[in-house]
């Protein structure tokens, strides 16, 4: 009985700190799909630039980890107001597939950009001492970074959800996702809320990908590698939603941990059936609207 | 007279163009995964031929050597096979080179045979690629050169009796698998779980390294790709406490790669492995390849197992051309591969097998230990002129 | 194409939609053309037929019925790794492979079209990048059948006892260049009938599609089913002729390169697909050769000037300029 609740303890640490990380990262890309309609498939690029960034800053300039997380959501979030006033918004009104198009067209040009920048090998990163090692939480040992991924993700959850729920501007935006017209003639420049949550869901990616690194480790194919999961956590989650792209994150997390601990031959497919089952029941996602 | 002097004339032109046609150029198609993942590798082995062209000279006996460089993408049989048949019937190529993945090895080995164009492999492992052509030749190693060196040693020097096997879920990782567990088996252990992890996406290593921390195995042997996907796992396997736990952690060089061994902090120390090189190698061969190496590529690049391999299959294709002055004709070049020794290959002494014209050579146990201020895989056993098992084993 | 002015110009142009114009023959005398001007091409000129082929099944269901699909490649895949198994279980004949590829696709189509096309948007594009993922994990797991990542080799039966596939690609060339040739003629059938013009106002308006009593997802697997098959006759033919089915043919890349090609040229134009894809290989395999480590960025650059320039793909801009020329395209 003590063995499983020990299995079953680590199954669900384990998962939700590896859901932490696919939230922190996909959240802005379930905001950017939901409230913009953009499909923007260069997601994981902001992601793997904010790796890049905060990895360079620690590796050349010594700069500690935290602040290198933090440089990383300003220049990423910097990096894409441009992009999303320069690009982006030229394609709202355009049909997806431009979108998709235009999207895919991009993340080439970063894969080969940043192979060009920083080489084809994966990233070296060195934690700060304080992140490494274990720490005894009572009912087990746990690894200290993966601690740290629960509550960076918790805190980010939480200060999201302030901001959408409790501020004028969080008010804007859940009116804009609900009903895009309305919210514009009611006077509220809805393309400058475009400009910030995207740059707000962007600068989160950064965050997510530096954080990322220890366990994914960055190499210039990571748009690629990962944009499917980001889709999945989205998808399942439901466009548009904080909520739900939590609670997807860390259901997927949960179940790929446990599918991969106790079958490991099926390993791949736990995530896959998940998100069959979730979407034929509730098309809209967990917490999407229909 | 006048016929006189245009007879010598002509005579004289005979024999300077006589001359002028001795001298020809081989074309070597080199085919690489440039663009795509596993772009490291291909740079590796790329930079080897570089720099082996750059110090040994761009030509052979008069015969200037081309490398035409073609870009295979990836795993993509057909991209490859195409780039292959272009490079045979378009470009005229003397000798195919290269091929990281074995799927495009298959592939591109019907195309050299169809066309009688030998083929130099400097890095696809799949043991039966050899066996597809008459004229292939491999000049870098199968998953069996370290599995099962890897498999007798632990049963037998290691003390380990109770092993869990994890492998990358694609052939090359059930090869290395079922090398590791004839050796270990064959020698007394037992493979109490055998874990595949997912591929090619790498996953997150924690809940299968959580499974082998809960079994309480001896050992775990672990085959992953080169790369962040063995630092990944070296860490989590840090992490999550294994190491402590008394699991030793062994496998093939790959997981702790030259290139990638200082990314994966401390945990490594200590690990013992089983590779055909390590660019710690004590041989003065070795020392001038990888001096030259960082004059060459900087003081922080250094040699892996994927460098050596595209030096040596170099020093291949160099024989050829100097062995059959310039005139690469398939059957004279596999007789003249058969047999080939290079006893000063930064790896150590290699020779290409005459009857399966596979690469025989010595595979070393190493131990990973920190020398200065960084990883280096210290050789402390060798195993001499270790042929392909699979092969012997499946005659 | 131009607006219509009247009514009755309208119906006309409706009406006369399905005939065979003269600049339709343009492609396949292109086609044939290249086969001689650029005779050490014919590889790659094999390969982008059969891209084209692939393209024109993507077409059918997502330029006509709306269907955005990123696993498209389970046809395709399905339809390579059925033409090697099935010469590995002694059945050599490539032409009767193909048909039996396709019959293999038409029905993971049916079984996986059923399911989940009673959804659409990112859920339905979720879902068919689920269908895709999964059979190339079942092909990587049963290795025994389909040589997992090594792949499986086969060689079928020269075509007609008497033609082989040689280096040069002649055959492959020639043979692709017919079978796509019948696909397109098939494709361009159904988008002019009734059948395809409903498919056209699903895209547009399902709603009013279920009020006037239409069985949408009846039609909707239909038109899935049929594109199901034409893909798996590309894979067929790529598989055949390279002599190896492999996990790229299954792969989410291969997805999504095809959905690439034929936005690129431009969806719902049946030609888009030819000049999609043509377009697409011979930049890749060119840029390549220029510059083997980085052309994935000009690649890219070219993916984005055409969408800021070139919203209609680059079909559309050649039909603009051959209407303002005075054609019908």
């Amino acid at each position: 009985m003590d063995y499983l609740l020990n299995v079953l303890f680590s199954i669900v640490f384990d998962g939700v700190a590896y859901g932490m990380i696919l939230f922190i990262i996909s959240v802005g890309l379930s905001i950017t799909m939901g409230l913009m309609g953009f499909v923007n498939l260069a997601h994981g690029a902001f992601a793997m630039a904010g790796g890049y960034v905060a990895v360079t800053l620690m590796n050349q300039a010594g700069v500690p980890f935290a602040l290198a997380l933090i440089a990383a959501f300003l220049a990423v979030a910097a990096f894409s107001v441009a992009f999303e006033r320069i690009l982006y918004a030229r394609l709202y009104g355009a049909g997806e597939l431009d979108q998709v198009l235009l999207t895919i067209g991009l993340v080439f040009m970063s894969i080969a950009a940043a192979t060009y920048i920083w080489g084809p090998s994966a990233q070296p990163i060195t934690l700060p001492a304080v992140l490494t090692g274990r720490i005894d939480l009572g009912i087990r040992e746990v690894p200290v970074y993966r601690l740290f991924m629960i509550v960076a993700g918790a805190v980010i959850m939480v200060a999201l959800w302030l901001g959408f729920e409790r501020t004028r501007f969080g008010a804007q935006i859940r009116a804009a996702v609900d009903n895009r017209r309305m919210t514009q003639s009611l006077g509220i420049n809805v393309d400058r809320l475009f400009t910030v949550t995207f740059a707000v869901g962007s600068g989160l990616a950064a965050v997510g990908g530096g954080l990322g690194v220890e366990i994914w480790g960055l190499d210039p194919d990571y748009p690629i590698e990962h944009l499917i999961i980001f889709l999945i956590v989205v998808a399942v989650g439901g466009l548009g939603s904080i909520k739900g792209a939590f609670v997807a994150a860390l259901l997927l997390g949960v179940i790929d941990n446990a599918g991969k601990y106790l079958l490991p031959e099926f390993g791949s497919f736990f995530i896959y059936v998940t998100m069959i089952a979730v979407l034929l029941l509730r098309p809209a996602g967990l917490f999407g609207r229909s | 007279m006048r016929m006189r002097t245009l007879g010598l004339l002509a005579t004289a032109m005979v024999v300077a163009t006589a001359g002028v046609v001795q001298a020809k150029t081989v074309k070597v198609g080199l085919l690489l995964p440039y663009s795509w993942v596993n772009k490291n590798h291909a740079q590796q082995i790329d930079n080897a031929i570089k720099l082996y062209m750059k110090l040994k000279g761009d030509s052979v006996g008069g015969h200037k050597i081309e490398i035409i460089r073609k870009d295979s993408t990836g795993p993509k049989p057909d991209v490859a096979g195409r780039l292959a048949q272009e490079l045979v019937t378009r470009d005229k190529v003397d000798i195919l080179a290269g091929v990281v993945y074995s799927n495009n090895g298959f592939r591109v080995a019907a195309v050299a045979n169809k066309a009688k164009i030998p083929l130099i492999i400097m890095n696809a492992g799949a043991a039966a690629l050899t066996t597809k052509s008459e004229y292939i030749a491999r000049v870098s190693f199968t998953m069996w050169h370290a599995g099962y060196p890897m498999g007798e040693y632990a049963a037998t020097k290691m003390g380990v009796k109770k092993a869990i096997t994890m492998y990358a879920n694609y052939a090359p990782g059930k090869d290395s698998n079922n090398a590791f567990k004839t050796g270990f088996t064959k020698h007394g252990g037992e493979v109490v779980d055998e874990i595949p992890l997912p591929f090619p996406k790498m996953p997150d290593h924690t809940p299968f390294l959580q499974r082998v921390k809960d079994t309480k195995p001896d050992a775990l042997y672990a085959f992953v790709p080169a790369g962040k996907w063995a630092t990944a796992l070296i860490k989590t396997f840090g992490d999550l406490g294994l190491k402590d736990a008394g699991i030793k952690l062994i496998g093939p060089g790959d997981i702790t790669d030259d290139v990638e061994i200082n990314n994966m902090g401390d945990t490594p120390i200590g690990l013992v492995n089983a590779h055909h090189y390590s660019a710690a190698h004590p041989s003065p061969e070795n020392k001038a390849f990888v001096a030259a190496w960082k004059k060459e590529y900087g003081a922080d690049s250094t040699t892996n197992f994927m460098s050596v391999q595209g030096w040596d299959g170099m020093e291949a294709i160099y024989h050829l051309v100097a062995t059959l002055d310039g005139n690469i004709e398939a059957d004279k070049a596999m007789a003249a591969l058969k047999g080939w020794k290079n006893d000063a290959s930064p790896r150590g002494p290699i020779m290409i097998d005459p009857e399966t014209r596979d690469i025989i050579q010595n595979t070393y146990m190493r131990r990973v230990e920190k020398v200065g201020d960084s990883l280096a895989n210290t050789e402390f056993e060798t195993i001499p002129m270790v042929k392909d098992k699979w092969k012997e084993l499946n005659k | 194409m131009s607006a219509p002015t009247s009514s009755a110009a309208a119906v006309a142009l409706l009406a006369g939609r399905h005939r065979w114009r003269p600049l339709e023959a343009l492609p396949w005398i292109l086609a044939v053309a290249a086969f001689f001007l650029f005779p050490e091409y014919r590889v790659l000129g094999s390969q982008v037929l059969i891209m084209i082929g692939f393209a024109l099944s993507l077409d059918l269901i997502l330029g006509y019925a709306g269907i955005v699909s990123l696993g498209h490649a389970a046809f395709f895949g399905t339809g390579a790794y059925t033409a090697g198994l099935l010469v590995n279980a002694g059945w050599t004949e490539p032409i009767s492979g193909l048909v039996i590829a396709a019959l293999t696709a038409a029905a993971i189509g049916l079984i996986s079209g059923w399911v989940i096309l009673r959804t659409h948007g990112l859920t339905l594009l979720m879902l068919t990048l689920a269908t895709t993922v999964i059979l190339q994990e079942i092909a990587n797991e049963k290795d025994e059948f389909t040589g997992g990542s090594d792949g499986l080799l086969f060689t079928v039966d020269p075509l007609f006892g008497q033609f082989a596939f040689d280096l040069e690609g002649n055959v492959a060339y020639l043979y692709a260049l017919a079978v796509v040739a019948i696909l397109f003629y098939v494709t361009r059938r159904i988008v002019n009938s009734s059948f395809g013009f409903s498919l056209t106002g699903i895209r547009e308006n399902t709603a009013r599609m279920h009020t006037v009593g239409m069985p949408v997802h009846r039609r909707l697997v239909t038109v899935y089913v049929i594109s199901a098959a034409m893909a798996g006759v590309a894979g067929a033919l790529l598989s055949q002729t390279t002599e190896i089915a492999a996990l790229n043919s299954l792969s989410f890349e291969r997805s999504g390169a095809v959905l690439i090609m034929l936005v690129l040229g431009g969806a719902g134009r049946l030609y888009g697909a030819f000049v999609g894809a043509a377009v697409y290989m011979i930049l890749e395999d060119r840029l390549a050769t220029i510059d083997p480590v980085y052309w994935l960025f000009w690649i890219g650059l070219v993916l984005v000037l055409v969408v800021l320039f070139a919203r209609r793909g680059l079909f559309g801009v050649l039909s603009d300029a051959v209407a303002k020329a005075g054609w019908r395209a």
